[in-house]
Parts: C-alpha cells; sequence; structure tokens
C-alpha cells in the first residue's frame, strides 16, 4: 500500500457509506455530515470506517475492512498523552 | 495503549489484530509513540493508531462524549465475519484490564470453533468445563457447575 500524501487538511475517520469513494484518501473534516449514528450493537455487523492512522513509522490511512477475516480488538482512549 | 503493546505478541498468538482512535491526529500519535510509549514497549506501538478528529467513528460506536470532544474508553471485540461480539465502555479515569479482554476473546473463539454448540459458564477460563446447552441441562446445569467453581 503507497503511503499516504501528508498534507494540512485536517482529515479524520469516516464511516460506512460516508467514506470517500477512494477507500485510502481520508475525508477532510469540511466534508464531512453532521450526523452519524450510533450503530454498534453486540451480535450487530461492526461500522465499517476509514481512518488516518500512524503504523509502525509509516502514515497510512486503516480501515476496519482491511482485516476482514481476523478477529479484531478496536480500542477507543481519550487521548494520547493522558494518564492511564 | 501501551498495556494492549505490551500484549500484542499474545494477540497476535490469538489471531487477533489490534486498531486504536482517539481523537488526536496521526502525527500526534507518532509523537506520542516516539517520546513516550517507546520508553514503555520495546519498539513502540506495533499495531495501526487510528485518528478521529471529528468523532464521527467515535459516534458510530457510542463512544463519543459530546461535552469533552473525546472518545471514552470503549473497546470492541470484532469477530473474522465482522460481527461485534462484546463491548465495554469505561469514563476516562478507570483504566481497562486487557487479561479480562483476553479471556473473553479465547471464550469467543472457544464458542465460534464449536460452532455455538458449547458455552462458557461464568469465570470460565481456558482448559475449564465448559457447558452444551441442550434439552439435557435445563435445570441441571447445578450437577456439572456452581459460582464456587469460579476462580
Amino acid at each position: 500500500m503507497a503511503e499516504e500524501a501528508v498534507g494540512c487538511g485536517r482529515v479524520t475517520g469516516t464511516v460506512g457509506d460516508d467514506a470517500p469513494s477512494d477507500a485510502h484518501a481520508p475525508a477532510i473534516v469540511d466534508e464531512l455530515p453532521l450526523e452519524v449514528h450510533v450503530t454498534a450493537t453486540v451480535g450487530q455487523k461492526a461500522p465499517d470506517f476509514t481512518a488516518p492512522a500512524y503504523h509502525k513509522g509509516s502514515f497510512n490511512p486503516v480501515s476496519l475492512s482491511d482485516y476482514a477475516g481476523s478477529w479484531v480488538l478496536l480500542c477507543f482512549y481519550p487521548g494520547d498523552f493522558t494518564f492511564v | 495503549m501501551s498495556a494492549v503493546a505490551d500484549k500484542y505478541s499474545e494477540l497476535q498468538d490469538l489471531g487477533v489484530e489490534v486498531i486504536s482512535v482517539s481523537v488526536d491526529s496521526h502525527f500526534v500519535h507518532k509523537m506520542w509513540n516516539d517520546h513516550e510509549l517507546t520508553k514503555m514497549v520495546d519498539g513502540g506501538i506495533p499495531f495501526a493508531m487510528a485518528s478521529d478528529q471529528a468523532g464521527n467513528i467515535g459516534r458510530a460506536y457510542g463512544v463519543w462524549d459530546e461535552a469533552q470532544g473525546i472518545e471514552l474508553r470503549g473497546r470492541f471485540i470484532i469477530d473474522p465475519d465482522g460481527v461485534i461480539q462484546g463491548m465495554e465502555v469505561l469514563t476516562p479515569p478507570v483504566g481497562r484490564r486487557l487479561s479480562e479482554t483476553i479471556r473473553q476473546i479465547q471464550a469467543f473463539q472457544l464458542v465460534r470453533e464449536s460452532g455455538g454448540s458449547r458455552a462458557t459458564p461464568a469465570g470460565w477460563q481456558p482448559g475449564e468445563l465448559t457447558l452444551k446447552p441442550g434439552p439435557d441441562l435445563v435445570g441441571k446445569v447445578w450437577e456439572v457447575w456452581n459460582p464456587s467453581m469460579e476462580q
């Protein structure tokens, strides 16, 4: 996978159908819809997403669907440089 | 996140991939990894650290804190079909216990490998007795399992 070009736009994660047509070109914040509804429920399909990511020295966007066929542990946390 | 990185090889042995998500940019993720996390875990963070600056992913997963503009501590166990099998959400001051998450993954993997014919009782650990739900077990769980067996 080609490494993402590092620009100055404020890029962010997107969910499901809101993802840009090029799955590896994360959306710019200004282009996003205002409302995203909670869809995560146990026993149901996990909402797919695409987001800019840092991974072992490179900036490469990651999608949940990149790991289809594997078990995935998805961990949200309040922020980098926090204490817990 | 260093706690997850520390157990990464154990997770990989179980066939588990990890993605972490916060509202920080991927550039900040790099700085946090390079300047702090590499001092806690050899080699730094081995998995993808995703950035969700606008909170879209957090909203979809129900972990978005609108007032603070952050994501709560949420961890989701997703199976190879992309189905969420487990979720746990904590407010920021309390950290997770990863060994419990790994235990749950092992239990979900056992149930999946049994084609759903097995269930794991409370407190189950790998190698311990599992239950076979069916007509013969109704009203008779007490014969094979009781809470004192939980370690």
